[in-house]
């Protein structure tokens, strides 16, 4: 087939991996080039066919016979529709990108050439979900993307904090993956076939079945623990501990994207299960506010940025959580694009200043002007400012909430995008504006490795938008239906209006507070002191979990040990005791029955041989006289 | 014969056991002799008594009876010589 | 004839009384010399059984040998090897009681089958006689074996005495 290149997307990163893995030493600086290589030809050979099924809308795949069960036979291949040729794009051209990046991060670590071994197996991983099209293997790759997660978090493992952050991830996603797990057997179990293709028809048919609905959850529950949502999203902020690209690539652009991805994909189940849909917008909708009300008070860039992406990803699941497919891919591929600008600039700025809490940063703007600019690009992205694609994108979520039933959720959403517009232009003023209020701190600009890809996102925050954008008359919404319904897109100007102006509204807040009067900022705090500590103890999440599961593990593992210990330690020396006790008896007995015997058979000799001595008593009549009645015995006995 | 048979066969058997009990139990050798010819006389009337009265040829068990007084007579004298011999040595005629 | 009868009879079981009496006398008494007599007085004794059972020849020999040689040679022995004041020492031994069971038992156990056995007696035997020259006759011709043996053995006895009793004897002493 001629889309069968397709095959070879994930391969490049792989063989990346496996050259940079083991050889690493021997290729030293070089091991950038050649992830950085894999990934850019692994984009050259999906941009065609991201054109082609761009063009026409169809749905391309194969796949060969990986395992033949009884009644199923498992075929692995790739799948590529709309959804997957969205995100395949997505992925590899910011990946690329992010890698040109960190060569020049991460250019002064002992560890170089492991880095981007990681990275590429990251990719490989990354592409194969992508392009699967079965939930086995989907669930493969996603295991195989947890482990990459897990080690560049704890890239720098000498931490200890790094350390503890890179487990707290893998834990908590796999809580996620258990019940991912489960769902794709239940869903198996339901409908009889693992397949993307045909999810649909094989749904309908099944339409009754109770198990579906407990599949989705299930399964929604992977895209819970991968995308940090509510209450597996508290390793999302602590996985900051990793290099900034690795933020930039696993926990903002990609990673996180695929649990949205995963949703995305079990659409058609999705729909299928109401109570489903409504487990997952509201899961989405707390997620978002939570994780946006939290990033009020954080202090560490990277932190509000780890917020931030928790808020986001609860939008796009909000919104396929009220039946938008196409308001959710569409916010994640934008929001792939400045997420991934943002934490490049936040790594930019680490880079030039040296430190990451903004209270000590400052007036940055005309240190850091490439870094400076790319990031209120992505800001007023963020922030929802037309005509950058961020508005676009957050438009057509709030669209899909707005005409959902629930006018609570769109309320809530409406809420949420001032507290992002005003968090991120926190950020913003006082990283970049205002006085320096460190003055050891001596910014410097980073090198072109680094601010070049910075540009290349910017133009893909500022365009990025369009396609969905009435300006295209709403290409995208139509392309990832298959141009299926060619249908006219309403666009609700109320609903426009009012997200411009939530946004601005953010915005002017901000400046507001950390520009024009900072000591009102102090006051809010006072008045506002109950929500400002919640916000600024995030919530008290990780103090909840760590005394409700982490100490009754804890004890429960100490009570193990201690009876484990007792019960080896008492086996042992019980051992050792009945082992001398036996020996003593053993002893004794040897003692006096051995001895006993051995004194027994001398002493029978001797009796026996002083009875026996009498006979030879030396006389002579003695003699006669037993040979006399001898004689007489034998007389009487044989003559009686 | 006059007197039945059994009554001198108890008679010779009575005078054996006396013969005997006097050899287990005499310390004196000469004693002890003296024992021996009683037996040895015990018997010899025993086969007379015999011949006389189930023999086929009376003069079987006398003849006999001959060689036996002869023989004891030998034994007495040669045990006597000892005897003296002994009492030479040992200067008592005790056996024990 | 059956008084004289019953009178023989009569003087037998004495005769035979004072054997059995003489001979407890010859085994018990403490003095050697009285034993030595009771002896001869038992010898003499059985010399009168034998005339009771009409072996006079016998009797006459047993007289002849028993009482005249060997008795008189039991009382020389007695006289050299005795101090004769010495006559209150223990004349039985330890095994007195034993050797009384023994013998008593004997005499039970022979008695009863002696008493109880039905001898075949021939009355050929009980009337035939016997005189000296029959003997002599058979001792020449049947017997002449065992007579000329016994004339070795006396012969031999002869020497043999001799030579254990001689004074300066060195097969008594080296014994």
């Amino acid at each position: 087939m001629v889309t069968d290149s397709a095959y070879l997307i994930p391969l490049f990163p792989l063989l990346a991996f496996v050259i940079n893995i083991f050889f690493g030493k021997k290729v030293g600086k070089r091991s950038a080039g050649i992830s950085i290589a894999a990934s850019a030809v692994s984009f050259a050979i999906s941009l065609p066919l991201v054109m082609k099924v761009a063009s026409t809308g169809a749905v391309y795949q194969n796949a060969f016979d990986w395992l033949a069960l009884d009644g199923y036979t498992v075929r692995m291949g790739y799948l590529l529709d709309p959804l997957s040729a969205t995100i395949l794009f997505m992925v590899t051209l910011v990946g690329t990108l992010i890698q040109i990046y960190s060569m020049g991060y991460m250019h002064d670590d002992p560890r170089f050439s492991r880095f981007f071994a990681y990275v590429s197996l990251f990719m490989f991983a990354m592409l194969t979900l992508v392009i699967s099209n079965n939930y086995m293997l989907f669930f493969m790759s996603w295991e195989i993307m947890g482990l990459c997660s897990y080690l560049l978090i704890g890239f720098w493992f000498e931490k200890n904090s790094a350390a503890n952050a890179s487990k707290k991830a893998f834990l908590t996603t796999r809580v996620g993956d258990i019940g991912l797990f489960l769902g794709i057997l239940t869903l198996f179990v339901a409908i009889g076939t693992l397949n993307f293709d045909g999810l649909g028809d094989a749904v309908k048919s099944q339409a009754q079945n109770a198990l579906l609905p407990w599949a989705m959850v299930l399964i929604f529950c992977g895209a819970i623990g991968k995308s940090g949502q509510f209450p597996l999203h508290v390793w999302l902020p602590d996985a900051m501990e990793g290099p900034t690209p690795v933020s930039a690539l696993i926990h903002a652009a990609t990673m996180v994207a695929a649990g949205v991805y995963l949703v995305a994909r079990s659409f058609p189940l999705l729909e299928a299960c109401p109570q489903a849909m409504t487990v997952v917008a509201t899961v989405g909708t707390i997620t978002a506010f939570m994780a946006a009300f939290i990033a009020l008070t954080a202090t560490d860039i990277k932190k509000v940025l780890a917020y931030s992406t928790v808020s986001q990803l609860g939008y796009m699941v909000t919104a396929l959580g009220l039946g938008g497919l196409a308001a959710g891919t569409f916010h994640l591929t934008t929001h792939a694009f400045f997420k991934a600008l943002l934490f490049m600039g936040a790594g930019s700025v680490i880079h030039g200043t040296g430190t990451q809490d903004i209270r000590e940063l400052g007036g940055l703007f005309g240190k850091m002007k490439s870094t400076a600019w790319t990031f209120l690009i992505a800001s007023l992205a963020i922030a929802g400012v037309p005509p950058l694609s961020g508005f676009w994108s957050k438009d057509e979520i709030l669209l899909t909430a707005y005409r959902s039933e629930s006018s609570l959720i769109y309320w809530i959403l409406i809420l949420t995008s001032f507290m992002t517009a005003f968090y991120m232009f926190r950020l913003v003023f006082l990283t970049f504006f205002g006085k320096p209020r460190n003055p050891k701190i001596h910014a410097h600009e980073s090198p072109l490795s680094m601010t070049l890809p910075l540009w290349v996102l910017a133009v893909g925050a500022i365009v990025m938008g369009l396609p969905g954008s009435p300006f295209m008359h709403h290409w995208y919404q139509n392309f990832i239906h298959g141009f299926h319904h060619q249908g006219h897109h309403e666009v609700n100007i109320g609903v426009m209006i009012s997200s411009v102006i939530v946004g601005l509204g953010g915005i002017s807040l901000a400046f507001i507070l950390y520009i024009l009067k900072p000591l009102l900022a102090e006051t809010l705090t006072k008045v506002f002191r109950p929500l400002h500590t919640a916000s600024l103890n995030k919530l008290w999440f990780d103090e909840f979990y760590v005394a409700c599961l982490i100490r009754p593990f804890h004890w429960l593992g100490r009570i193990m040990f201690g009876f484990d210990q007792k019960v080896v330690d008492g086996a042992v020396n019980g051992t050792g005791r009945g082992t001398m006790f036996t020996s003593v008896i053993h002893d004794l007995f040897d003692k006096y029955v051995v001895d006993g015997l051995v004194n027994f058979t001398g002493y029978f000799t001797q009796f026996w041989s002083a009875v026996i001595r009498r006979i030879q008593t030396g006389f002579v009549q003695n003699y006669m006289l037993i040979m006399f009645v001898s004689v007489l015995i034998f007389m009487y006995l044989e003559l009686r | 014969m006059i007197i039945p048979l059994e009554h001198i066969l108890m008679f010779s058997t009575l005078l054996f056991a006396i013969g005997v009990y006097g050899t287990l139990v005499r310390r004196n050798l000469i004693g002890i002799l003296i024992s021996i010819e009683l037996i040895l006389n015990a018997v010899n009337v025993n086969l007379v008594a015999f011949s006389r009265t189930t023999a086929l040829s009376p003069d079987t068990g006398q003849i006999f009876t001959f060689f036996v007084i002869a023989l004891a007579a030998a034994a007495a004298a040669v045990g006597l010589a000892i005897v003296l011999a002994l009492y030479r040595t040992s200067r008592t005629i005790f056996t024990d | 004839m059956t008084e004289l009868t019953f009178i023989a009879q009569l003087g037998i079981y004495a005769m035979m009384f004072v054997v059995l009496a003489a001979a407890v006398a010859a085994v018990t008494l403490r003095n050697l010399f009285h034993c030595a007599l009771a002896l001869a007085g038992v010898l003499i004794g059985v010399a009168g059984m034998y005339l009771a059972m009409h072996a006079e020849f016998l009797a006459m020999v047993q007289i002849l040998i028993y009482v005249g040689a060997v008795m008189t040679l039991i009382i020389f022995a007695i006289m050299l090897t005795q101090r004769l004041g010495a006559g209150d020492v223990a004349q039985n031994n330890k095994q007195s009681l034993f050797g009384a069971v023994a013998a008593a038992g004997f005499v039970v156990t022979l008695g009863g089958i002696l008493w109880k056995t039905p001898w075949p007696v021939k009355e050929e035997a009980v009337t035939s006689s016997f005189s000296a020259s029959d003997l002599g006759e058979s001792l020449m011709t049947t017997y002449v074996l065992p007579f000329e043996i016994i004339a070795i053995v006396l012969f031999a006895v002869l020497i043999g005495a001799i030579v254990v009793a001689r004074k300066d004897a060195p097969k008594g002493a080296e014994q």
